[in-house]
């Protein structure tokens, strides 16, 4: 069982060296991408079975002990994330193969597309199964580095203005957590996750506090949390569709789970539950407030995602067990169902030619299948009983009642009206875009569409493309397992109650590291400066 | 913990030229900042590394003796990646000068080397200084006014009208495509 574990991240790097060898030969690294995407979820399954049953798989790679070597540790929490983030990538990727069939790869090159995806599969994979910083920190930068390319695609003028913004941000959060790593390394010694867990309770408070605000930080620059959440709806919506969709399905949800693994493993404690509160707020608010403004589909949505990382920072920040099951499952969700609505937004796009609302029309009647994938996305993510969203979020609130400190109703208040907020922004697109009808497009005026801005690059063109039978196979598929996730809330709430556990008590997942614990480590000699670093 | 005074004062200096660099608003300082800061980075885990001391791993060297191998292996690494994503950005930073001067019609120029052979297009493409030659006279031809040419792809046209807001000059010169 665990030489799955390497090999989940060996696979897709291998593939996109094949991909990238075939060249233009297209048939074939589309073979090879798909094969190597679907061998990935095949993996992660088996490994998410075996390790719900016999505990944390762990893997000194090359034979090195824990704290000397690379160690790969894959829990429950890991395993769900290698789950959902494989069959994102592999959706996408059917929907991208689809989309390049028609428009003879003018938006997807496929010799650059194939490869960079595959290495931003790799690199993916690599963030959830590290067990140390600093490969973790290898993972982010393979998962970023892919994704510049991606972002960049075509290297139209657009997307390298927005693209040369987005990756300076990252490269500034990359190198906050490199700074952190080095000042973590300074202070206890190691990089292994399981043995920082150990050592940074004996640490001074203040050396915690600067250590935890670093990574707070760098990681929530990635997940796009409040102040640093502004690079988000600018650079991604420039992308072409099935990119958009993948990055903001999963990459702000890597800093989500880097936050989620740090804040249990390091603080379990929960010193910084109060700021993490009050950013969750702001985060909810401010990015919700942005979405209403919005006239373009794929801009709103950016904003409901940045708003709707404040539930999962909300979600950390209770940190009781029942309150981090209830994150996971609203990550899982929200990857799901974010995908799924950026790749609907793909297809409005090109059924409707635009996918900016002052324009679009008459959609329910000219292709109602894309409404329906709209149309229930949307709920989902507005939190309609009895979708997964509404599960998700009373699970949260539930969390936060059972503690029931002043603060945590007020945060349960900012959700609640965050969620309505939601709703209403994408009851106004559906309105918009869907219902009204083709004809009354032109001289609208309606209190609905007065307080809308048009996207900065809005050209008002409209370009109709055709959709291919492959792009909305992926998309429904998309739509069906976030509708599973509602059938089944039952079995996999359970499986990320059990995950919780995991991670709430950190000693399980240092036990697993170190099975016959880390004494013989402190006596002998690792290193000079633990001795009086940490003093 | 013991560290040389003199590198934590050139980190220091590395990283608060480095951010002021960066906060610049053109894109080569950007890069420049960027490597400065990246390297007081590097400094910073060099640093946590501790007292001096001899090689480690190397037989013969006792154990009290060594200094601390794992930052260096870390250092390494973060040296490997901001090398390549420094090239990235090299590239990328090119290809928006590229832009800003002839904006997207610069894909569209006639390709000069389309009736030499492959070896001969190879040849070519192996001097970086025709390259600056070909992009100094196209810039020439343009302010004379006949730079863009009209055997372009109808496809990419399409693509480039719809998408760049960005190229100044991409947008007059499409502009006078349409007139003409």
């Amino acid at each position: 069982m665990t030489a799955l574990v390497p090999l989940i991240v060996c696979l897709p790097l291998f593939g996109a060296a094949i991909a990238l060898m075939l060249g233009l030969r297209r048939r074939l690294q589309v073979i090879v991408s798909v094969l190597s995407l679907t061998a990935a979820t095949v993996m992660s399954v088996v490994l998410l079975v075996l390790v719900d049953r016999h505990g944390p798989a762990v893997v000194q790679v090359g034979g090195w002990e824990a704290p000397w070597g690379i160690v790969l540790v894959v829990d429950r929490l890991s395993a769900i994330m290698l789950l959902i983030s494989a069959l994102m990538l592999l959706g996408v990727l059917l929907f991208a193969v689809g989309q390049g069939i028609i428009d003879g790869d003018l938006e997807t090159p496929v010799s650059i597309f194939h490869p960079t995806y595959l290495v931003l599969a790799a690199g993916l994979f690599n963030a959830f199964v590290a067990g140390d910083l600093f490969s973790m920190y290898v993972g982010f930068e393979m998962l970023l580095s892919a994704s510049y390319v991606l972002l960049t695609l075509g290297g139209t003028g657009a997307r390298i203005r927005v693209g040369i913004t987005y990756i300076v941000v990252s490269l500034v959060s990359s190198l906050l957590f490199l700074s952190a790593i080095a000042l973590i390394y300074g202070a206890t010694g190691t990089v292994t996750l399981a043995l920082i867990a150990e050592r940074m309770p004996d640490l001074p408070a203040d050396i915690q506090l600067i250590l935890g605000l670093l990574l707070l930080i760098a990681f929530g620059v990635k997940a796009a949390v409040f102040p640093m959440s502004f690079w988000l709806p600018d650079s991604y919506p420039t992308a072409p569709a099935p990119v958009t969709a993948v990055f903001a399905g999963l990459l702000t949800k890597v800093g989500v789970y880097a936050i989620l693994r740090t804040q249990t493993l390091f603080f379990p404690d929960n010193q910084f539950s109060m700021p993490l509160m009050i950013v969750a707020a702001l985060t909810l608010l401010v990015g919700i407030l942005g979405a209403l403004a919005q006239a373009d589909i794929k801009r709103l949505l950016s904003f409901t995602l940045v708003s709707h990382i404040g539930y999962m920072l909300f979600g950390i920040a209770i940190g009781t067990p029942l309150a981090i099951a209830a994150t996971i499952f609203y990550v899982v969700h929200h990857i799901t169902v974010q995908t799924t609505l950026f790749l609907a937004a793909g297809l409005i796009d090109r059924v409707g030619g635009t996918t900016s609302l002052s324009r679009l029309g008459g959609l329910l009647k000219s292709s109602p299948l894309v409404a329906i994938l709209f149309f229930l996305g949307a709920l989902n993510l507005g939190g309609i009983p009895p979708f997964s969203g509404f599960l998700g979020k009373i699970a949260l609130f539930q969390a936060g009642t059972i503690v029931g400190d002043p603060i945590i109703y007020v945060l349960i208040a900012v959700g609640a009206l965050t969620s309505l907020l939601t709703l209403y922004a994408l009851a106004r697109a559906w309105n918009l875009a869907f219902w009204r009808p083709k004809l009354q497009v032109k001289d609208y005026t309606s209190a609905m569409s007065e307080s809308l801005v048009e996207d900065p690059q809005d050209e008002g063109i409209v370009l109709k493309k055709s959709i291919s039978p492959l792009m909305v196979g992926a998309t429904t598929s998309m739509l069906v397992l976030t509708l599973g996730l509602t059938v089944f809330a039952g079995p996999i709430f359970d499986l990320t109650t059990r995950a919780a556990g995991n991670i709430s008590s950190p000693s399980t997942y240092i036990d697993a590291v170190f099975p016959n614990g880390t004494g013989s480590i402190a006596e002998s000699n690792l290193g000079t400066n633990f001795e009086g670093g940490a003093k | 913990m013991s560290a040389s005074l003199t590198l934590v004062i050139v980190m220091a200096v590395m990283y608060a030229a480095g951010v002021y660099v960066m906060l610049e608003r053109s894109l080569t300082r950007v890069l420049i900042g960027f490597l400065l800061v990246g390297n007081a980075t590097n400094l910073l885990i060099f640093i946590m590394s501790g007292r001096p001391g001899s090689s480690p791993i190397v037989t013969g060297t006792s154990v009290d003796d060594m200094v601390d191998p794992i930052p260096q292996v870390l250092m390494l690494t973060a040296i490997v990646i901001n090398f390549g994503i420094t090239a990235l950005l090299l590239a990328l930073i090119y290809r928006s000068w590229w832009l800003a001067q002839l904006g997207d019609e610069g894909d569209t120029l006639t390709d000069e080397h389309a009736t030499e052979s492959s070896d001969e297009a190879d040849a070519t493409f192996r001097s970086s200084s025709d390259d600056d030659d070909a992009i100094a006279e196209s810039l020439d031809e343009f302010e004379r006014g006949d730079g863009t040419t009209s055997d372009e792809d109808p496809l990419r046209h399409t693509d480039s009208a719809k998408t760049d807001a960005a190229g100044r000059a991409g947008a007059s010169a499409s502009d006078r495509e349409d007139q003409r």
